[in-house]
């Protein structure tokens, strides 16, 4: 009996919820402003999110584990903003993509908010105006990688 | 209609009124006291001559430090043979126009063109909300761009362009579907009741 192969394999608890949840990233349909279209791009046949598990972009906020910050943010969006973010189910993630969601770009205003982490707590800032579609899918792998090693027992 | 033409023609029809004209390079333009906007704005709208039914932009100048402060602007269209206005029976020639009104800085109101075209309500919300020129008798004056809560008007010269004032990130619900309905129910009927006095009459075929 022993040359039999059981189709089995054994891992931990909390590797397999970290395998699940890093491979199926489903964020939330946001655009805010150019960057938008990058992320379009990313989500599209030449770039293909879909390689990464992330191309399912969800119309509700209450299928999605990740919010993508694609753009400036007003002052007057903010409050819109983190009411989609509330409105998510845990566990979720945000990255912030582009200069002006990091920390308001080149408008240094009365306007936009100088950086989305004063309204929703940022996982992973992507540098670019606006990042290519690569330094998207980086960021994205990135938040994998982090993903991949939040404790549950934390 | 050339500016000296116009001049003329509105100086016979608003006889108070001051209206001079300002050079300018692409339409003619004119500058209005204050008090004569809505019978000259009228005079515009309503002349078979001049025939200029469509109002294109509303909008201001901060000119600080020198007064009047203020320069609304208004813009306006005769669009020609397309459209007639009421009572008219030939089309005007089709033309631009270009209208100033100073305003000084310790009294920066002026009445509402609402009245005469209807369209002037949210651009003139605009100039409220970014100049904080008051329009008398708009039928909704309130904030159209900036949250409803914010302080200080953008556009003016001496309104600082960065701020260091921490972010609102949460705003309550604005309204029932109720209130919005009725909001705009209210808005139009008031807009259809100032550009029309008297009841047009169906046209007898």
């Amino acid at each position: 009996m022993a040359d039999i192969e059981i189709p089995v394999l054994t891992t931990s608890v909390e590797k397999m919820v970290q395998w699940a949840r890093r491979s199926a990233i489903w964020p939330v349909t946001f655009g805010l402003a150019c960057c938008a279209i990058e992320m379009m791009a990313m989500s599209c046949g030449r770039y293909d999110i879909a390689r990464f598990g992330a191309e399912v972009f969800r119309g509700s906020p209450r299928q999605s584990d990740l919010m993508i910050v694609a753009g400036r943010l007003s002052r007057k969006m903010a409050p819109v903003l983190r009411r989609i973010y509330d409105q998510m189910p845990e566990p979720k993630w945000v990255i912030s993509m582009g200069a002006c969601a990091s920390c308001g770009g080149v408008f240094d205003n009365y306007a936009i908010v100088q950086g989305c982490d004063q309204i929703v707590p940022v996982d992973v800032f992507v540098p670019g105006c606006p990042p290519r579609p690569e330094s998207l899918i980086y960021g994205i792998v990135q938040l994998q990688r982090k993903i991949d090693q939040q404790r549950m027992s934390a | 209609m050339d500016a000296s033409g116009l001049l003329d023609l509105l100086r016979v029809a608003v006889p108070g009124a001051a209206i001079e004209p300002l050079s300018a390079v692409d339409m003619p333009t004119l500058a209005v006291d204050r008090d004569h906007l809505l019978e000259v704005s009228r005079v515009l709208r309503d002349d078979p001559r001049l025939q200029y039914a469509l109002l294109v932009d509303v909008t201001a100048v901060d000119r600080l430090p020198n007064e009047p402060r203020f320069e609304m602007v208004y813009h306006m269209a005769c669009i020609g043979a397309a459209f007639l206005t009421a009572g008219a029976t030939a089309p005007a020639q089709a033309s631009r126009l270009r209208l100033k009104v100073g305003l000084p800085a310790d009294d920066a109101r002026v009445p509402s063109v609402t009245g005469i075209w209807p369209t002037a309500g949210w651009p003139e919300r605009e100039v409220f909300d970014l100049f904080g020129i008051i329009f008398v008798d708009h039928p909704d004056l309130r904030r159209i761009l900036m949250p409803d809560d914010w302080e200080g008007y953008p556009l003016r010269r001496d309104s600082p362009v960065q701020i260091r004032k921490d972010a609102a990130s949460w705003s309550p619900l604005q309204m029932t579907a109720e209130e919005f309905a009725r909001n705009v129910r209210v808005g139009h009927d008031k807009a259809v009741k100032r550009a029309h006095p008297v009841a047009p009459k169906p046209d007898v075929q």
